[in-house]
């Protein structure tokens, strides 16, 4: 049986279920954060697939400016997780109310 | 079975199996070394599809950049023992309708086979000259229709940069 564009977009949708599973349901931020990793990555197979379908270059540029957003949401990201953790002593995200009244 | 459809599952089972184990471990460590196996095998696709040089940047920016970035914050945050006892927020209702929610998209996928997708026909690559290889195709777009994207880009990483380093820093007399 080969492959299709249809299985890398399912492989890609089942990696962003979990990835989403991860988010909502994890409490370290820094698990949380590895979480939207992998959603990211989902959605740069579903780039890359439809690129190679459609024989067309541009999604595999949309995927690198993808990775590079990546970066810097990890590196902001993870400043914050430090300044948080100086200030709270916790990384854990259902600790963190202090905006919720 | 071809080579292709093979190692397609090869590399599906691998990136499923450590994002799972990745979003379930106890410790944080072992979250981040489950994720790296995922990141390579999410390369192992890219290599599949022709994208030779987003495997590359895929390798040498995530594992090498972004990874070695988390296990850094991981071993600059010590790790609490109350932290290993619950592991998972109580949020359950959110999660349990989009849980089930994106499931039934998957099981309809699953059910209905791939062979019932058809995606609009390919359409024939352009001629772009002589340049022929992955990593000119992707180049000769990048530097000429997505310049000031890229350049964007550039502006974007300078401020996370900045952004990262006034937020972790230490300030004098905060202490």
């Amino acid at each position: 049986m080969p492959v299709t564009t249809a299985h890398y977009l399912m492989l890609s949708m089942a990696l962003l279920l979990i990835g989403t599973v991860g988010v909502l349901t994890r409490r370290n931020i820094i698990v949380i954060l590895m979480s939207i990793e992998l959603i990211l990555n989902a959605v740069n197979i579903n780039l890359v697939a439809f690129s190679e379908h459609l024989q067309n270059i541009n999604g595999q540029v949309f995927t690198i400016f993808v990775i590079t957003d990546a970066a810097a949401e990890a590196a902001v990201g993870l400043g914050i997780l430090i300044a948080l953790f100086r200030n709270k002593e916790t990384v854990h995200a259902d600790e963190i109310d202090i905006l919720r009244w | 079975m071809q080579l292709d459809s093979i190692l397609f599952y090869l590399f599906a089972v691998q990136i499923l199996f450590s994002a799972l184990m990745t979003i379930t471990r106890r410790n944080v460590v072992h979250s981040a070394v489950w994720l790296i196996g995922a990141l390579l095998g999410v390369a192992g696709i890219y290599l599949l599809q022709g994208a030779e040089f987003l495997a590359g940047v895929q390798v040498i920016v995530y594992i090498g950049g972004i990874m070695v970035l988390f296990l850094f914050v991981i071993m600059l945050v010590p790790v609490s023992e109350e932290s290993k006892q619950r592991r998972f927020a109580s949020q359950k209702w959110v999660v349990l309708v989009v849980t089930v929610l994106l499931t039934g998209q998957l099981a309809y996928f699953f059910s209905k086979g791939a062979a019932e997708f058809q995606i609009a026909d390919t359409t024939p690559p352009p001629e772009i000259g002589i340049v022929t290889t992955n990593t000119e195709q992707v180049a000769q777009v990048l530097f000429s229709e997505y310049l000031l994207p890229f350049e964007l880009a550039s502006i974007l990483l300078l401020v996370a940069m900045i952004g990262a380093i006034v937020m972790a820093k230490v300030r004098p007399g905060a202490e």
